[in-house]
């Protein structure tokens, strides 16, 4: 039998305020940071402390809300989540129930058979726990990252494959990149996946036992994930046994998923209205207000990149991917007197490939981007060879230094004077007698040989139109 | 006289003319806890050096008479549920007797801004879980009136402090009458707030929709004086109001009667079974209060009847997950002796839980649970709802509410704490006022079989300044809250 997936994605985001969310504590970089050393009364949950809402903490999660095309509730509600475990320190985790901040978004994505929507069921505000790590028999406890505003972002059982869900999650990511509420550093765990998991027999409209699978915490865990729990739970029917619902971890060196707690042991959060804080009642103006401030999401950007500049879809879609990286090429393109199809060519290429070789970030270019527009402008009127081009932008981004002085001291100019590749090209040609003969023979796919054997003779310089007349000029006239 | 037998203002008076400094004062009530307390058994823990300390700051300050406070070289004792910075906080419980806290309770940072000085803190219910003080982790405080009956609950050893001359005032808590009713009890002045009015930042909580801090004294002036000092909007707490406070002090001087005041006589709060001293006691009070001016008329609070039901279930559910965070893990008591996580928590809470503590928390989880939330807790809040409303309606036809604040008078040790639910049953006349999240100021208005009787003044959100104005009134014609305990003069 044919299985098709069912996929649903809990995303966790970890806000990008200076404070936590209901503390004045500042929020540090939870790697590298020496532990406890960002905590206070509340965010370690010592008797008699109090929330206080953090506002900005807010203002982020209305961004992505209204960036994900939800209904702002004017009015939410914080509730307790109520479980014991050590990196909670109240007992309880304050986050959003049956009244979260925003519902009823979606997000497009791109796959095979086309565009797709994935709807969102709520976006809602809660609080990060501490960390855990356990060395020589102890187990310690780091409360730095206790209490830093999370962002849950909840779709519908829409997708349908790992494909979808990673599309799904890249946009996603690239929407918080955009929105500036998140830092996007997967490593460093500001994103986390949850993945609701079911299979059925593929066409049918029936919604069979999930499983959830937690710490899913990069792209590749959630794609190796979702892939494997779709295997074991299709193989499970296949042998014509049931699937349970459980709770699933994941093993990134195995690539397996694990059974965590069954449903008999599944928590009872005993939900109720976190009485330390007020409902949450937004004005509409405030709303409106960052509504106007929201940017163009890379959706929108990709189209207009599609239509102002004729890019290719795809390579419109890749150079919005990061908004650094589309602020770049709209940045590299106003400098230059290139096309923008031909900028876009260039930064889509071989800069993205020097980008990933060195992982640079495109914020931390060595270079400024006039340079690079003057590089491709050489390029495209034919002072500059291709290859030299390519040669040059090597240079720019280990050692710095303006493109024109690079291809003075390395004297890479493309040279369109005849004489100088006519020069060349008698040379090759009286050097190379049997390859000429056999030309004349007929084997004309030698031309690209003497294209290449004038362009190491001309160190790269010779501009390949003018050379290719005149290998061909030159070539005929031997024949007679 | 001695100091200990004068109230706030004229103790203030008295280090104001230098005549003796917060030193002396501060040895005196030192002296007297150390004498009388073994007996009382209000305070938990006393702060001898600490004290002292802050009354040689006070001492400067009075000389200068730079940044001087009617409060100002005062001392004073609060219920051990408020956190006081590196001076242990219990909540009278096992599994926090060693707790102290690195932050003060704003309600203590506020009096120790102005000068006042901490003598000590006073036994209670474990985590204000009672009406007696029988439930407190340590040990049971007796009313200075008689020692075989309770001082009441849960703040019990505040009231019992204030009552036989150990403090002068006392900062109590109230979550379902613990101020009023031990204020009752031991026939001192007790003012439970209106939510909001004073932070509950650092205050250990019960339940947080309802706990609210408040100050015990010998007279509703000096509750008043308290109040200024304690009160007003604090960012650290979400649910505080923004309304200004007013200069409560000021307005009690200046008020003489109560002309043009409607006080309304709730029909059932005046039940069968009140004993007949009480009810003959209030009504006496309430024609006091007409020979003032006031107005009295009869209302009506139809849903009263449901308030304790309502307030226990709301209680359970919040006090369930309140005490979640005494898991052995950060603070307070810590048995770590067993296999793994889950014997860490299991036997710290064994061990450091009393056992009403433990019933609640049991009942809570129950009423929070998945298929009960909707039958349990938020059928109470709706019931809640409709007490609310009960209070707005009548406030309508009055402007304060009369009634008794305990049914009975002081019980005897031990006559209630085999049977929880007549111990919850103790608590009717209070509750209601939480739910509302109304002031409300007991004060003492009669006597019966030598124990003292309370008299409760409701008002509507932010009333206070009405309320200590009936009180201060009332008390300038009546001599009830000038009778002293026969251990007065031990």
């Amino acid at each position: 039998m044919k299985y098709e997936p069912v996929i649903g994605l809990e995303v966790h985001a970890e806000l990008l305020t200076k404070s936590k969310m209901f503390c004045g504590c500042e929020v540090v970089d939870s790697i590298t940071a020496q532990p406890n050393r960002t905590i206070c009364p509340v965010c370690t949950g010592q008797p008699g402390s109090l929330p206080v809402l953090n506002r900005k903490a807010v203002e982020l999660a209305v961004r992505v809300g209204l960036a994900l095309g939800c209904e702002i509730h004017t009015e939410s509600i914080f509730a307790r989540k109520n479980y014991f475990y050590p990196d909670l320190p109240k007992g309880y985790q304050i986050s959003q129930y049956d009244q979260p901040l925003a519902t009823d978004g979606k997000i497009q994505i791109e796959t095979e058979a086309g565009p797709k929507e994935v709807r969102i069921r709520r976006v809602h505000l809660e609080e990060d726990t501490g960390k855990l790590s356990h060395a020589d028999g102890y187990s310690f406890i780091d409360y730095n990252r206790s209490g830093v505003p999370l962002l849950e972002i909840v779709t519908e059982p829409d997708m349908r494959s790992p494909e979808e869900v990673k599309a799904y999650a890249t946009r996603l990511h690239a929407i918080l990149r955009y929105l500036e509420v998140n830092s996007g550093d997967m490593e460093k765990g500001v994103i986390r996946f949850e993945a609701n998991v079911s299979v059925r027999a593929a066409g049918s409209d029936q919604l069979n036992t999930r499983t959830e699978i937690k710490n899913l915490n990069s792209f590749r865990a959630l794609t190796l994930g979702t892939e494997y729990e779709i295997k074991r739970q299709s193989e499970i029917y296949e042998r014509g046994g049931t699937v349970e619902q459980e709770t699933l971890g994941f093993n990134d060196a195995t690539g397996k998923t694990y059974s965590q707690r069954g449903k008999e042991s599944a928590h009872d959060y005993r939900y109720f209205p976190e009485p330390d804080l007020p409902p949450l009642v937004l004005e509409q103006s405030w709303i409106d207000t960052i509504r106007e401030s929201l940017p163009e999401l890379p959706e929108a950007k990709a189209r207009r990149f599609i239509e102002k500049y004729e890019l290719k879809p795809q390579e419109a879609r890749l150079l919005t991917s990061e908004k650094a990286l589309a602020d770049y090429f709209e940045d590299v393109a106003s400098k230059s007197k290139s096309p923008a199809k031909t900028v876009s060519s260039w930064i889509a290429g071989e800069f993205m490939r020097y980008l990933n070789d060195l992982s640079l970030d495109v914020t931390k270019i060595p270079f400024p981007a006039e340079d690079f527009a003057r590089l491709i402008d050489m390029v495209t009127d034919k002072s500059l060879s291709g290859n030299s081009g390519k040669v040059v932008l090597g240079e720019m981004f280990r050692n710095g230094g303006k493109p024109e002085e690079i291809v003075k001291a390395r004297n890479l100019a493309q040279v369109s004077d005849e004489g100088f590749i006519q020069e060349a090209i008698a040379k090759v040609l009286s050097d190379n007698p049997r390859e000429v003969e056999q030309y004349l023979a007929g084997k004309e796919t030698l031309l690209q040989w003497f294209m290449g054997q004038v362009a190491r003779a001309t160190k790269g310089k010779a501009d390949p139109t003018v050379a290719r007349e005149l290998l061909v000029k030159l070539l005929e006239e031997r024949r007679r | 006289m001695e100091t200990f037998e004068l109230g706030v203002q004229e103790t203030h008076e008295l280090l104001a003319s230098r005549k003796v400094s917060s030193e002396e004062l501060t040895r005196a009530y030192l002296e007297r806890i150390q004498k009388l307390d073994p007996q009382i058994k209000s305070y938990v823990t006393v702060s001898e050096e600490l004290a002292l300390e802050q009354a040689r700051d006070a001492d400067r300050r009075l000389k200068t008479g730079e940044g001087l406070t009617p409060l100002t070289g005062i001392p004073y004792a609060a219920k051990d549920s408020l956190s006081t910075r590196g001076l242990r906080t219990t909540c009278s419980s096992k599994i926090l007797e060693n707790y102290k806290p690195f932050y003060d309770c704003t309600a203590i940072r506020k009096l120790k801004s102005t000068g006042a000085v901490l003598l000590g803190k006073n036994n209670m219910d474990e985590f204000g879980m009672g009406s007696s003080t029988e439930n407190s982790g340590f040990f049971t405080t007796r009313n200075p009136w008689n020692p075989d009956h309770v001082p009441g609950g849960s703040s019990g050893g505040s009231a019992a402090a204030v009552a036989a001359g150990l403090a002068p005032f006392t900062l109590g808590e109230d979550t379902g009458g613990s101020v009023r009713m031990p204020a009752s009890f031991c026939g001192v002045t007790g003012l439970k707030t209106t939510y909001g009015r004073v932070s509950r930042y650092g205050l250990l909580p019960l339940v947080s929709s309802f706990d609210t801090i408040g100050p015990m004294a010998r007279s509703a002036y000096d509750v008043a004086l308290v109040l200024e000092a304690i009160a007003g909007h604090d960012p650290k707490d979400s649910t505080s109001r923004m309304e200004a406070i007013q200069p409560y002090s000021e307005i009690l001087k200046k008020t003489e009667n109560l002309r043009g005041l409607r006080i309304g006589i709730p029909k059932e709060y005046f039940v069968a079974g009140l004993d007949p001293e009480m009810d003959a006691s209030l009504r006496a009070a309430i024609r006091q209060l007409e020979s003032l001016g006031a107005h009295a008329v009869e209302v009506s609070l139809p849903h009263t009847q449901y308030a304790i039901p309502v307030y226990y279930l709301i209680l359970f559910a919040e006090a369930s997950s309140n005490l979640a965070k005494y898991d052995g893990v950060r603070f307070g008591l810590s048995e770590r002796d067993g296999e793994g996580l889950l014997d860490v928590y299991l036997k710290t809470r064994e061990a450091g839980f009393g056992a009403e503590t433990k019933r609640r928390i049991m009942l809570g989880t129950f009423a929070l649970s998945a298929g009960y939330y909707d039958a349990y807790y938020l059928k109470a809040q709706k019931v809640r709802t409709l007490i609310r409303q009960d209070f707005e309606k009548v406030f309508q036809a009055c402007d304060a509410l009369i009634t008794p604040v305990a049914p009975t008078t002081a019980f005897r040790i031990g006559e209630k704490v085999t049977n929880p639910l007549d111990m919850y049953l103790s608590d009717v006349f209070v509750v209601a006022v939480n739910l509302a999240g109304i002031p409300a100021l007991s004060v003492p208005c009669g006597f019966s079989n030598g124990l003292p009787i309370g008299m409760q003044i409701m008002g509507p959100h932010l009333s206070e300044e009405m309320l200590l104005r009936i009180g201060y009134v009332y008390q300038n014609q009546t001599d009830w809250h000038t009778k002293r305990p026969p251990c007065w003069n031990d």
